[in-house]
């Protein structure tokens, strides 16, 4: 095994200790897919995993390129339909903790993941928001994972796809909500989470090897740090191990036709 | 009642130009063989509706038959962009795409209002997000008991709702199993239904009284055509190929190279072709 860490490996492993067997996880494809799956197969193996095709506590053998491959529907408990599945399980508020990943995020931790551009006459069109929206909002906490870079981490959205905490502050709760919103950022140099007051993104942790100033120029805006900023746990040998398996095991499954 | 014939009759009798119409799948039972024959067809000017319009729909809309897409999610998962769609809505090739675009929460919402014979449908949705100012169809209701406003989308009334099962009977009746989607609301929801299915049985056998059943009698026509979800799977039968969606976004990316694979793969096509699939996926298991 090679010994140099990827900063998406780095991402993965970071993401995926931000979970506990006691969460109720809404799973979103690509990034999010990957930590929660690691999460499972290491330190979290009770987790239970749902994704918004209807399987509910599936434990994938390799990670689904889309939301519905047939895997997750084999190993899981059981498999609603898809009105279910948004009416009593999301809305209904038994998701602990949602699972993101976007195209762009703003310092408020809300995601673009529709246009680039004016919506009418969009630069680039992007898929959309699929299930985000209302994940956003009805799951009891939401984690996000995304690689940086300032076309990504940018200072204002085109386009707000699901909410964060909006303009900050008491912004959720003016609107009603009683969720907690985005808890943690975690990309493939740093960890973010919302200032307790402000909700304004701050590093708190910088993953080993990585400069405080290239986390600073990988963000499009001014990016805030905590007063003592901690340094990310290397991936332990099994992390490690374990994700470079699933990985290959994926990469394997997708080629064969 | 449903009657059982070949595709492209079922097809021919039921959608029509400017229909607005579903084919629906979630992942799973994506009706590829019916697309495929609705573009041989020269169907034009539909109004597509789909949760996840993935690369069937980037077949259609690139092929010329779509006026509007009614969406919550447009792209080929875990791969990427649909270029097709893309150019519609970015360039208009072949022609421009009307888009009303919603969440997953609302489609789901909507099909269901639709089955039931509601004319709306209400969600705790949209909060904080911007799609509400971009699109005049989701608006809001006030609940007459608590006063909480909640989100309203119309309910979705397809012309037709077109699926792909893995059997009927022989009187018609269907059964799905595995990740449903959001079919049966679908075919609830919809004036006329087209089923195709992998194999047509004496008995349904439904493996459990709570299996996900159409009645002969909620459906129009059915249609025999084995393979007819490939590349997206039916689950007991063949799997998804995930090295066809992989593949398919350089397919997609160039119209000249989306033309050439249409022409090879759909217009020189007949509905017989995906039985290959089914054979070739069973073969190897």
């Amino acid at each position: 095994m090679s010994e140099t860490v990827t900063p998406t490996e780095m991402m993965t492993i970071a993401a995926a200790r931000a979970l506990t067997n006691a969460d109720i996880c809404f799973v979103g494809i690509g990034a999010p897919s990957a930590a929660c799956n690691l999460a499972r197969l290491t330190h979290a193996p009770d987790i239970t995993l749902i994704y918004e095709s209807g399987t509910i506590a599936t434990k994938p053998d390799v990670l689904p390129l889309s939301i519905g491959d047939g895997e997750l529907c084999e190993t899981a408990l059981f498999t609603v339909s898809v009105p279910e599945m948004f009416r009593y399980w999301l809305q209904g508020g038994r998701i602990t903790t949602g699972f993101l990943g976007g195209a762009q995020i703003d310092r408020f931790a809300n995601l673009n993941t529709t246009v680039v551009g004016d919506y009418a006459h969009p630069k680039v069109r992007l898929p959309g928001g699929g299930g985000a929206p209302e994940i956003a909002s009805n799951c009891g906490r939401i984690l996000i994972t995304m690689a940086m870079g300032t076309r990504a981490f940018v200072e204002k959205l085109p386009f707000i796809t699901s909410m964060g905490h909006g303009e900050g502050g008491d912004h959720r709760a003016r609107l009603g909500l009683k969720t907690k919103g985005p808890t943690a950022v975690i990309t493939d140099l740093c960890i973010m989470e919302p200032d307790p007051l402000t909700k304004e993104l701050t590093v708190t942790s910088i993953h080993p090897g990585v400069a405080r100033e290239a986390v600073a120029a990988a963000s499009g805006w001014p990016l805030k740090f905590a007063t003592a900023v901690a340094e990310t746990p290397a991936p332990t040998a099994e992390e490690l191990s374990v994700l470079r398996d699933i990985q290959a095991r994926t990469r394997h499954a997708h080629k064969a036709a | 009642m449903a009657e059982l014939m070949p595709l492209a009759a079922a097809i021919a009798a039921n959608v029509h130009d400017g229909d607005t119409v579903a084919y629906e799948g979630f992942t799973h039972l994506i009706p590829f063989a019916a697309a495929h024959e609705t573009i041989r067809q020269g169907r034009r000017e539909l109004t597509l509706i789909r949760m996840t319009p993935d690369i069937i729909y980037d077949q259609m809309i690139g092929a010329g038959c779509a006026r509007k897409l009614k969406f919550s999610w447009g792209g080929n998962p875990g791969v990427g962009s649909l270029h097709r769609m893309r150019d519609a809505v970015e360039n208009g090739w072949p022609q421009a795409l009307e888009l009303e675009e919603h969440s997953h929460a609302a489609m789901a919402n909507a099909y269901e209002a639709g089955a039931a014979n509601l004319p709306f449908a209400m969600l705790r949705g949209y909060i904080g997000a911007d799609l509400p100012k971009v699109n005049p169809m989701i608006r809001t209701v006030t609940c007459p008991f608590t006063a909480e406003v909640l989100a309203a989308v119309p309910a979705i009334r397809p012309d037709v709702a077109v699926i792909h099962a893995q059997r009927a009977d022989r009187k018609g009746n269907v059964l799905v199993e595995g990740i449903v989607g959001v079919q049966k609301e679908a075919v609830l929801a919809a004036k006329r239904s087209v089923v195709t299915v992998e194999e047509i049985v004496e008995e349904l056998q439904p493996p459990s009284p709570n299996s996900v059943v159409l009645p002969h009698w909620t459906i129009t026509a059915i249609a025999h055509v084995p393979g007819g979800a490939y590349p997206s799977y039916a689950f007991g039968h063949y799997q998804r190929n995930n090295a066809f969606y992989i593949a398919w976004d350089k397919i997609a990316r160039e119209r000249q190279s989306f033309l050439a694979w249409l022409q090879d793969n759909v217009l020189s096509g007949r509905p017989e072709d995906f039985a290959r699939y089914a054979r070739r996926q069973a073969a190897a298991e």
